[in-house]
């Protein structure tokens, strides 16, 4: 039987429409070319839920932004049980001569419906953040911003999405799409060929080649990197929210992060590249985001950094590319999708299911639709009572596999049971080995957890995916 | 809350010492708390000989030397070690909260030790550039992986850092068949110590570079190569110096940090350089009743420093608590 829909690509992006689809009778397919969802371009995102600020009000972001944003905190964080803290962010200038500039990112922002902003004086600031350096003279305060695990975030609406009927493939490169004259499209992936009456393009820093094989060849992805270097959870009070600079023409600048697991981070860098698999940091990439953290915080020193990663965001051009082509009719594409593409992730969703049902996918909402998946827990995120309790309920929450992040044996368990196949898979979900050891202590356990509850011997257990195998051999 | 007279944090070579000297001063009642499942600590993972010179005045490898105090602790009926027991809470008042499978315990301690040894530093700290694939270990992991699990991480390897813990990595990896290519170290000399420089490297025909470093990683899922450059005195790199080694690991061996955040979260004065507590006499902390031993104090090369300067820690309990 042809499948309704072909979402390509479970980054955020796929995975909120695979999410929305899923209310609908539809027979929906997510394929992701990766061992696991969230390892493409999601993974190294800064986990900032922007409030809509800092875009033009004509352009599509600017919007689906603040709709996304709005449809995170008001229903989403409470309905996947995710940790989403809003925290506000401030815009901060270093000359009082930039005022005007901060007036009309407020008003840019009211136009586009950004609720609450307010421009605050260096006393504001003292009390407030103290640590900022003398140099900050001002800074508007946006108080919807606000932070969420990325990768907890994918992997919340994927679980939710398959609860709910959605089939997911990982490990599923689409390396082949051929339309068929009378409607739809076959796609070739991971060995098998599909055939669904529409395709759903999400597949980020390759959307361009995936759109060109379905026969709309009509923008390019560039690849854009992006440094970032997380500090010490015992930094975590730096700053209380998420600090900015004013924007330059190709990024928002080097800002400094809180993150909803605590550990602050710095970056990111924005430098146009050439390779679409280029994940290198460099000794300069480092020198930049410390130099303009430090413009804004000069107490962060290099010794605070205890982990590095780079990403590539999908640029094509200045706005993001939402639209049904057609030059391939069935063809819907979520391309160019760069920041705010997490805090837009929901809004695009919407949108995007509104496109297949202009061009003829009937939407007829299921009987019982699941929007509720049960919070996991995560010893780090709660109070010592509820972990007496859990322990209770569960011994296994009080064998603690990860000393610097606090996991125990059951939520490395659990991370496994819920999906996760990759070491890199059960950091994500559970922060093992995301701590200042860096895995020193947990790997060897959580690798012994890993081929119990998944029955590879230890040599099959990769980083992330085939080719990154982490033992080469067994002694017996 | 139950009320112990001296809680011990850290059952490897420090804690056990302590444990036992503080015994021999006078204290009735040790509660030993070890986050593994057994005691010992690193020494498991230390299958060389080397152990004991001092103390024992004979050699033994690292589980033989745990042993002889695993058998004393064990035998004394008066300290009660609870294993697989992992302190979240330590209070400058002496409150400790720790969890077990199936408990979280809350314990109000008379006197505190804390023997909770180091960590790595790992690859992140020193900021080696480039691509973030498997194949990149502390080593001191890939001795565990070798050692207690027998798992081989690679077949050809780089070591980064001439440490102890690298050098006699980089042997144990030889003998395990796999081609140690380099072992590559930014300062001018090893800081291990010569014996292993001699036995470790030289024994094996294992290249030393000193004053080079690694400028960059490749691969994408597995490690591929490294390149390494020479740097001069003020570890500048020299142009033209750069040279590729190709290697599928990647073992990072470039110091020990104290673990001290529980002595930090009961705010303790430390030095945040060393990450020790600031302290002008050995295993003193700027609270009163709580003592820090082993290399949770300060680095030691040898484990025989660590049992001596720890027994001096279970005494200053001790007579902390009025029992000499």
């Amino acid at each position: 039987m042809p499948h309704d829909v072909i979402i390509v690509g479970a980054g955020i992006t796929g995975a909120a429409i695979a999410r929305e689809l899923s209310r609908y009778k539809l027979k929906v397919l997510l394929l992701e070319k990766e061992a696991e969802p969230a390892f493409g371009v999601s993974k190294s995102n800064s986990g900032i839920i922007h409030a809509g600020t800092q875009n033009p009000p004509s352009s599509l972001k600017g919007w689906l932004c603040v709709e996304g944003n709005r449809l995170l905190r008001e229903e989403l964080a409470a309905d996947l049980g995710l940790n989403f803290v809003q925290c506000g962010q401030l815009i901060v200038i270093f000359d009082e001569a930039d005022l005007p500039e901060l007036e009309a990112i407020k008003a840019e922002g009211t136009a586009l419906g950004v609720k609450g902003m307010a421009l605050v004086d260096r006393a504001w600031l003292d009390a407030n953040e103290p640590n900022l350096g003398p140099g900050v003279k001002a800074a508007l305060l946006v108080p919807s911003a606000g932070i969420i695990s990325p990768y907890r975030y994918v992997y919340a609406l994927v679980e939710n999405a398959v609860k709910n009927g959605v089939e997911l493939k990982t490990s599923s490169k689409v390396i082949g799409v051929n339309r068929i004259e009378k409607g739809g499209f076959y796609v070739e992936a991971g060995g098998q060929v599909y055939t669904t009456k529409f395709l759903v393009n999400a597949a980020g820093l390759h959307a361009d080649e995936i759109s060109g094989l379905a026969g709309a060849p009509s923008f390019k992805i560039t690849p854009r990197k992006g440094e970032e270097y997380l500090l010490d959870r015992k930094r975590e009070h730096i700053a209380n929210r998420i600090i900015f600079p004013l924007p330059t023409k190709t990024s928002k600048g080097i800002l400094i992060i809180k993150t909803s697991d605590g550990n602050p981070m710095i970056g990111p860098t924005a430098h146009d590249a050439d390779d679409k698999a280029d994940l290198s940091t460099t000794d300069a990439g480092l020198q930049e985001v410390l130099d303009g953290a430090r413009r804004m915080m000069p107490s962060i020193s290099k010794s605070d950094i205890i982990a590095y990663f780079a990403g590539l965001r999908p640029v094509s051009g200045k706005d993001f590319i939402i639209r049904h082509e057609d030059a391939a009719p069935g063809l819907v594409n979520a391309a160019g999708i760069q920041s705010p593409g997490l805090t837009s992730a929901p809004a695009i969703a919407v949108m995007v299911a509104d496109l297949l049902r202009k061009h003829g996918l009937p939407l007829e909402p299921k009987e019982q639709f699941h929007r509720l998946r049960p919070r996991p827990a995560h010893l780090f995120q709660v109070p010592l009572e509820e972990t007496r309790r859990l322990i209770e309920k569960n011994p296994a929450y009080g064998d603690i596999v990860c000393r610097c992040e606090l996991v125990s044996a059951q939520e490395v368990r659990d991370a496994v049971k819920r999906g996760a196949v990759t070491l890199d898979g059960v950091k994500f979900r559970t922060r093992a080995q995301a701590g200042r050891c860096h895995g020193g202590f947990c790997t060897t356990r959580i690798l012994k957890i890993m081929q119990e509850e998944l029955g590879f011997p230890v040599t099959a257990l990769t980083k992330r995916g085939p080719g990154s195998e982490l033992i080469k051999e067994e002694r017996k | 809350m139950k009320e112990r007279e001296l809680v011990i944090v850290g059952g490897g070579p420090a804690g056990m010492a302590a444990a036992l000297a503080a015994r021999a001063a006078g204290v009735e009642d040790v509660l030993l708390l070890e986050r593994d499942q057994h005691l010992g600590g690193i020494l498991n993972q230390c299958i060389h000989p080397g152990f004991g010179l001092h103390h024992f005045k004979e050699e033994l490898t690292g589980p033989e030397y745990a042993d002889r105090f695993v058998r004393l602790v064990k035998e004394d009926p008066a300290i009660e070690v609870s294993l697989r027991s992992f302190v979240v809470k330590l209070t400058g008042d002496r409150q400790l909260s720790f969890l077990r499978p199936g408990a979280l315990e809350e314990v109000k301690a008379r006197a505190v030790i804390l023997a909770t040894g180091c960590r790595e530093r790992t690859r992140e700290m020193i900021a080696i550039p480039g691509s973030r694939p498997a194949g990149v270990y502390p080593a001191g992991l890939a001795q565990k992986m070798v050692n207690m699990e027998g798992w081989i991480p690679g077949k050809e390897a780089v070591i980064v850092g001439s440490g102890d813990i690298g050098l006699i990595m980089a042997r144990r990896m030889a003998l395990e068949g796999v081609s140690v290519k380099a072992v590559v170290e930014i300062q001018k000399t090893s800081r291990g110590l010569v014996r292993n420089v001699v036995q470790c490297l030289e024994d094996y025909g294992i290249p030393l570079y000193f004053q080079h470093r690694i400028s960059r990683i490749h691969g994408r899922d597995r490690v591929e190569k490294v390149d390494v450059v020479r740097v001069d005195d003020e570890f500048r790199d020299i142009p033209g110096s750069g040279f590729e080694i190709s290697c599928d690991t990647v073992l990072v061996s470039v110091g020990l940090i104290p673990e001290n955040e529980l002595l930090e979260m009961a705010g303790a004065e430390m030095d945040k350089k060393t990450n020790t507590p600031a302290s002008a006499e050995v295993n003193q902390t700027s609270l009163p009743g709580i003592f820090a031993c082993g290399n949770a104090f300060k680095v030691y090369d040898l484990a025989d420093s660590v049992t001596r300067d720890s027994e001096l820690a279970g005494r200053a309990a001790a007579k902390y608590l009025g029992r000499l």
